[in-house]
Formats: structure tokens, sequence, C-alpha cells
């Protein structure tokens, strides 16, 4: 497991990557922003979650350099994610009309 | 302390408490950062509150001797319920083994020299002494001591008038402690095991930290926000919950439960750790079931994370939830139980030694095993019904939590304080006042099964009459119990203030890190980072004689 | 070489991984705290959707909008001010760092005109205006008050810890062959925009 810093030490880092990962989160902004005036009822926040959660995605794996880190981070994660999900399924079982 | 830092130098290595800093005094422990000075101060503040506690405890016994009262008036007597829950569970318990035994043996069993954070080990103390204080002000402040039970209940903690608000952010505080305490576990145990000593060298005892670090860090958030929300609606006035304005009760109970009942495994995992090692060491005799036991922690810390409506039966949920936090409430007992069947079978051709911490693991066994068969009966949905906010409850916490974690933290003092402080206590004493202990919590406890089971509810001010006899019989075994408790404390505290001199590094034929460095240990704990080759508790004869290792 | 060994290297107690691998587990506390938040949200709006569609007509999406970009592009610029330092290019960097925090303070005057609206038109706890309402129109501004207003404290709180790696960028305690700290901070405020991520459409999106 190598430490990221080294391999990269002393060349330039591109600036690029950021600002286009930036314009992709703007666009998809925009896209939420015009889904919504489109009622659609359940599909309308379903979209919501789903763009919103491409934007974490971007921001998790390229701003927050999840990518580059061990397998171990990624795990981390999922278990963190695995909690909200079981946990708001598992609620809603009391709020269904069951 | 001054007795206490006269420890004996071996081989002209510095204890850590001989050690001398950039701080004088006070200050060389209040701002040191080591590991192990840090669990020393975490135990002192968490026997003491201990003490309280168990002095609610039993005052509430005193109250309870004749059914229309004898020494407390009403709300005297529901503050008292809320405090001995509040102080026992977030003050003594939660933090408890990991605070204590964690902090100081963490390191050392896995050939480190501190944990990964250790500025932000001190910073989980301070948080935890605030929370301590914010509930003595709580106590004392004009308001009133808490009157909501431990658990916090809308609308009653909305509308009492008592210190609510201190109190709920003295847990929040409390709860911030634990995690950061368990953030600084998991990094540790990822990052700075030694060379060689790979996931499944670890002790058992440190798998048994992992697990609770990641409850910790998981569920903790939850009664965060939780109670910050109730703080909100009692100064803001904005009705998350509060049914008049439109919110759901039942909703803060699902919140609150969702760390509350992962919380009991914060407690109990870390106890099933030491009783993990202490086993192994007694009967000198490899572990059996290694990595189920490994795994079993981890499969605790999931499904104890999935089981928490089952403290909801009778508030009116959805069927399919009733019949889903029911099932997964009977998986969970089964991890508990390999473990229980791989403690027993590593007794097996084992060459078993009865001293103090073997006599305290054995009891953990036994009552754990009440324990948890009465959580399977209240797992059942039908007969939960019944049984729900009675006494068998209240029986089931006892034997569980203080089962578990009481006897756990007991079997720990027992094991490792002559190692922390190179001071013995005298054996014959402490297993007298070990069976005093064993006794009079049975005769204190076993009742309350009997008493619930016929209808006797819990948190209740007075009762009627065909209940007192179980009652007198219970009050009389908490003082037994509570006598036992002062002698085994006097003991040990006597041992650590002039007790006879150890400095034998491996006093009970233990096979892991901590019986390999100096008693007490060096600062940094290993002259050297050890290279690790065997996994813990390879005993390869049965018959070998306790060596000195140099 | 083992993780300690990597950890403990000739720098003693340096371990840049352990460091981010901390700062990751405390994100996770932070993203279940809110999350916690986010659990009442979908309990109360499965209950009261018709009522949550009505309370929600009179959030400002134009302001909602605007504070979304904001931050989205304040976690560019803590992103780049990262990618700068290691360029070796300490004043970009510095300015990046600070651009951030400016953005986070446009965020929360964005913020303040807002409330300070809703407050004007009757919309706050407690308000006779909004006690008459159904309960699911209450719970809404219960809820978003809460809600926005913890994540602002958290904005508040990302602020201050970017200034203070501002200060050690100066000093240099943070280099670019020491900069992990900045990474953590980092990490941080990019959490707090994820958290808006999900709040901007769930409070101003739902008409």
């Amino acid at each position: 497991m190598a430490n990221h810093n080294e391999l990269i030490e002393h060349s330039h880092h591109s600036y690029s990557k950021y600002i286009l990962v930036w314009m992709g989160l703007l666009t998809l902004t925009a896209i939420t922003v015009a889904v919504a005036g489109v009622n659609l009822g359940d599909v309308t926040i379903a979209m919501a979650i789903i763009i919103a959660s491409i934007k974490s995605y971007l921001v998790i794996t390229e701003f927050m350099h999840l990518n580059t880190e061990s397998r171990t981070f990624k795990i981390f994660l999922g278990v963190a994610l695995f909690f909200i999900i079981i946990s708001i399924v598992l609620l809603f079982s009391d709020y269904s009309k069951m | 302390m001054a007795g206490i830092a006269e420890t004996v130098q071996a081989n002209g290595h510095e204890s850590y408490l001989d050690h001398k800093g950039k701080h004088k005094g006070i200050f060389a422990w209040i701002l040191s950062t080591d590991h192990k000075r840090i669990g020393i101060l975490y135990l002192v503040a968490i026997l003491s509150w201990f003490l309280v506690g168990m002095t609610l405890g039993g005052l509430i016994r005193i109250e309870l001797l004749k059914p229309e009262g004898t020494i407390i008036g009403p709300q005297t007597y529901n503050a008292f319920f809320t405090l001995h829950g509040v102080i026992m569970l977030f003050i003594f318990v939660i933090p408890g083994i990991p605070a204590v035994f964690g902090n100081f043996f963490l390191p050392i069993m896995i050939g480190a020299e501190d944990v990964a954070f250790p500025r932000l080990n001190l910073l989980s103390w301070y948080l935890y002494m605030l929370g301590g204080i914010l509930i003595i002000l709580a106590i004392f402040l004009p308001g009133g001591a808490p009157d909501t039970g431990w658990t916090f209940y809308i609308p009653y903690s909305v509308r009492t008038s008592t210190n609510m608000i201190i109190t709920l952010s003295a847990v929040f505080i409390l709860g911030f402690s634990s995690i950061l305490t368990g953030l600084n576990f998991i990094t540790t145990i990822h990052r700075l095991r030694a060379p060689g000593m790979g996931w499944f060298k670890m002790p058992l005892f440190s798998w048994g930290l992992y697990a609770t670090g990641w409850i910790q860090v998981i569920v903790t958030p939850i009664i965060g926000i939780t109670l910050l929300l109730v703080i909100i609606e009692r100064v803001f006035g904005v009705g998350i919950f509060d049914p008049a304005l439109g919110g759901d009760p039942i909703l803060f109970q699902h919140l609150f439960w969702i760390y509350s009942h992962p919380a009991v495994y914060i407690m109990a995992v870390p106890a099933m750790g030491v009783i993990s090692e202490i086993i192994p060491t007694f009967s000198h005799r490899t572990i059996f079931g290694y990595k189920f036991i490994a795994y079993s922690s981890l499969a605790i810390a999931l499904f104890g994370s999935l089981v928490w409506a089952h403290h909801m039966f009778a508030v009116g949920m959805s069927d399919s939830a009733e019949f889903i936090f029911s099932l997964l409430t009977f998986i969970v007992a089964i991890p508990s139980a390999i473990k229980v069947f791989n403690w027993t079978a590593t007794l097996y051709k084992g060459s078993i030694q009865l001293d103090a911490p073997m006599l305290y693991a054995l009891a953990f066994i036994f009552l754990f095993s009440i324990g948890g068969l009465t959580g399977i009966i209240q797992g059942a949905l039908s007969v939960d019904i019944q049984i729900t906010d009675t006494y068998f409850i209240v029986g089931h916490i006892h034997y569980v939590v203080f089962g578990t974690a009481g006897f756990g933290i007991f079997a720990a003092l027992h094991y490792w304080l002559p190692k922390m402080f190179g001071k013995m206590y005298n054996m014959k004493f402490a297993k007298v006042a070990f069976w005093i202990i064993f006794t009079g919590f049975n005769i204190l406890y076993f009742p309350f099964f009997i008493m619930g089971w016929l209808g006797m509810p819990r948190r209740s001010y007075h009762y009627l009459p065909q209940f007192q006899v179980y009652h007198v019989i219970s009050t009389v075994g908490s003082w037994i119990m509570i006598a036992g408790i002062l002698m085994m404390f006097y003991n040990l505290i006597k041992s650590v203030i002039n007790g006879p001199r150890v400095t034998e590094r491996n006093l009970w034929g233990g096979e892991t890190l901590e019986w390999s460095v100096a008693t007490p240990p060096p600062l940094t704990n290993f002259d050297k980072i050890p290279d690790v080759i065997d996994g813990p508790y390879e005993y390869k004869d049965n018959d070998i004689e306790l060596e000195e290792v140099k | 070489m083992s993780t300690q060994e990597q950890a403990v290297t000739a720098h003693v107690h340096r371990d840049d991984v352990g460091a981010r691998m901390g700062m990751w587990l405390f994100l996770f506390t932070e993203l279940i705290l809110f999350g916690g938040l986010f659990f009442v949200y979908s309990v109360y709006r499965f209950l009261h959707q018709t009522d949550f569609h009505v309370a929600a007509k009179s959030m400002n999406v134009f302001i909602g909008t605007t504070n979304t970009a904001i931050l989205l592009t304040s976690s560019m610029t803590i992103a780049l001010s990262i990618v700068a330092l290691r360029n070796r290019k300490k004043i970009l960097s510095l300015s990046l760092q600070g651009i951030t925090v400016i953005f986070g303070l446009i965020f929360l005057i964005n913020k303040y005109f807002e409330w300070t609206a809703e407050i004007h038109h009757g919309n706050y706890p407690g308000s006779p205006e909004l006690l008459s309402q159904p309960p699911g129109h209450i719970l809404f501004y219960g809820l978003y008050y809460v809600m926005t207003g913890l994540h602002g404290l958290h904005v508040i709180i990302g602020m201050i810890v970017i200034m203070f790696m501002m200060r050690f960028t100066i000093k240099d305690v943070i280099t670019p062959d020491r900069i992990v700290k900045l990474e953590a901070a980092g990490l941080y405020w990019h959490l707090v925009d994820i958290i808006w991520i999900f709040l901007f459409p769930l409070f101003y999106l739902i008409t």
C-alpha cells in the first residue's frame, strides 16, 4: 500500500479534472431543478434523490479522493451507508400500513 | 498518588508511573496524552461514579421494602431511578471497559506505543468529565434532578420542569466522548499493529474493541441528534416529536432505541473480550474457535444494530415491524451463544486455575446465559406483551448488563490491576468478596423475574402487597451484594496504595503481549516493537510452568 | 512493510493514511447525525405528503439553487487549493482557501436573508400563523429550520477550520510535503457540501 503522496511528488498536478467535475455538478443541479418543475409524483422525488446521489458520488470519488484511497476506506463508507439504508428500511416497516 | 508512584524499577526500567515529563504534579496526569495515564484517569472517575450509581440503587431497594414506601417521596423516587440508569449506563458501563482497559492495554496488546490519536484520547476524557459535571449540575440546580427515566420518552421529557436540558446535553457530550474513543481504537487497530500481527493474530480483546468501536462511531450520532431535537423542542418550541404539533412520539422511541439497543453491545462486547482473554489464560489452553469468536463480535455489532424495536413491542407498531424485529432479535442471540459455547469448550482439558479473575469470568458466563435466555423469552411477541414494563425486564437488564459489563469490569480489575500498578491484592480476600457478590447478586435480581412474571410493574413508586416478599428478599440480597462490592474495592484500592509489589512480567501465565512487558509497563510500552510470530493463546504444552519472561 | 512500519517512519508518529482514516470515521458520525434528521424527514413526508408539498411552495428556489451552486463551487476551490499547494504554489493555495471561506460566508448571508423573509411571513416555530396550519405543514417548517440551521452551523465550523488551515499554511505548518491537515479540512468541507446536496431537493424542489 504505497503512500500516494510519494508517487506524485515533484510533478505538476492537474487542476482541470476538478474543474470538469465542478461543471458536471452544476449541470446536474440544473437538471434537478428542471425536473422538479415537471410533476411526475413519486418519480420526481426518486429522480431528485438519484441525481443527488450522483452528485455526491462525484464529490466523494473525485474531490474527496476516495478512488485513490485503499479498499479499506471504501468498505468503511459501505458500512456507514449500509447502516443508514437498513435503518430507514426497518424504520419504515413500522410506518407501512401492513 | 505518592505511594503509587514509587514503583520498583526492574532492570533499570522506568515505569510509566515514574516517568517525569514536562508537566509536574496533577498536570502530569491531566495533561498527559499517555494512553496508560488516561486509562487510569478514567478508572478513578468511572469507579467513583459506579459507587454513586450503586448507592442510588441501594436506596431504591430500601424504598421498596414496603408496598407503601419507606424513605423517599415520589418525585425523588423518579429522580433516583432516572439517575441510576443515566449514571450506570452512560457514565459507568458504556465508557467502562474501553475507556479504562481498552485505553491502557489495546496499544500494548497489539504491540504499539500508543493509540493512533493520543491528543484526541485526552479530549475524550475531558468530554467525559464535562458530561459528568453536567449531570452533577442537573442534580443540584433548582429545576431538580431529571425524572423521565433514562429513556427520556416524549412527551414527558418535553413537559417536565426538571433539569432536562442539562441532562440531555450531558448525554450528548458523553456520546461525543464515546465516538472519539471508538474512532481512535478503529484507527489504532488498522494502523498500529506490530509487524507480523495480522488481524487473526490479534488478541480477542482487540477484536472486541474493534467491533465496539464501530458501534460507537455508527450509532452514537443517532442519539446525539435525537436528544438535540428534544433540547430544541424545549428551548425553541419546534415540535418535531410533540404530538400537539403533529409530531410522533413513537418516532422518538424508534430513534432513541436505534442507538440505545446497540449501546448495550457497546457495554457487552468489550466485556466478552475480557472473558476471552481470561478463560484461556486460566485454563492454560488455547481458546476454542478463535475465528468464530472474532467473527461473532462483528456479527453482534451488525445484528445488534437491527433489533431496536423489540423495546417497542407494546406501543402499537405495525404487524410487519413486530414480526421482523422479533425474528432479528432471535438471530442476534446466535453469535452471543457461539461465544458462550466456545468459552465453555475452552475449559475442556484445560488446566484450570480458579483465581479471582477466573471466578468472575466463570460467573460472567453463568449470569450472561441467564440474562441472554431471558432476552429470548422477551423476544417472543406474545410473551413480551405480558412482561414488558414489568420487573421481568428489570431482571433481564441487570443479568445482562451487570452480569456482563459489571462482572467484566470486576474480572478485568482483578486480571490487569496488578500489571497496571505493580501491586498485588490479597487473593483469598478477593475470592471471599467474589462469592459474597455473586450470592448477593442472585438473591437481589432473581426475584425480579418472578415478580415481573406475576405482574409487578417497573419504575413504580409503590406496589401491591402481594409482591412484598420478593422485594424484601431482593433488598436483603442488595445488602449482601453491596457489602461484597465494598470488600472488593477495599481489597483492590488497598493493594494499589500499599500492597506488596510485583515485578514479575507474567503474573498469570498469559500469552498476550501485555505479559511480556515490564510490570508496570514503561512509558513507550516496548523497548523495541516486537516482531510477532505466534498467535495469541498458543499454549504449546498444558504442563508448562509459569516462567518469568525477561 | 507492516502497516505500523508504514505509519511510523522517519517522522515519529506521522501517519497520513491514519489521519485520513480518522477523519473519514469522524465524517461518518456527522453524516449519520444528519442521517437521523433525514430519517425524521422521510417519515413525516411519507405521513404528510400533501402538507409538505403545500408548505414547500413558499420556499425560495432561486436562493436555494444559488446556494447550491455556491457550495459546489466552494468544494472545487478547496480541492484546488490542495492541488495548488502540491504544485508548490503557496499564494494560489491560500487564495483558494480564502475564496472557499468567502463562499461559505455568502452562503450564510443568503441563508440569513432567507430566514428573515420566512420569519417576516410568520413562518417560524411557535408563530400563530404556523400553528394554525395542519400538522404536516408545521413539521415541514420545524424540520426546515432545524436541518438548515444545523447545516449552517457546520458551514460556520468548516469556515473556522479552513481559516485555521490558512494560518497553518502561512506559517508553513502545512507544506507541500505535510499536507494532511489541509486534506482533512477539505474532507470536512466536502461533507458539508454533500449534506446540502441532499437538503436542497428535499426542501426546495418538492412542489
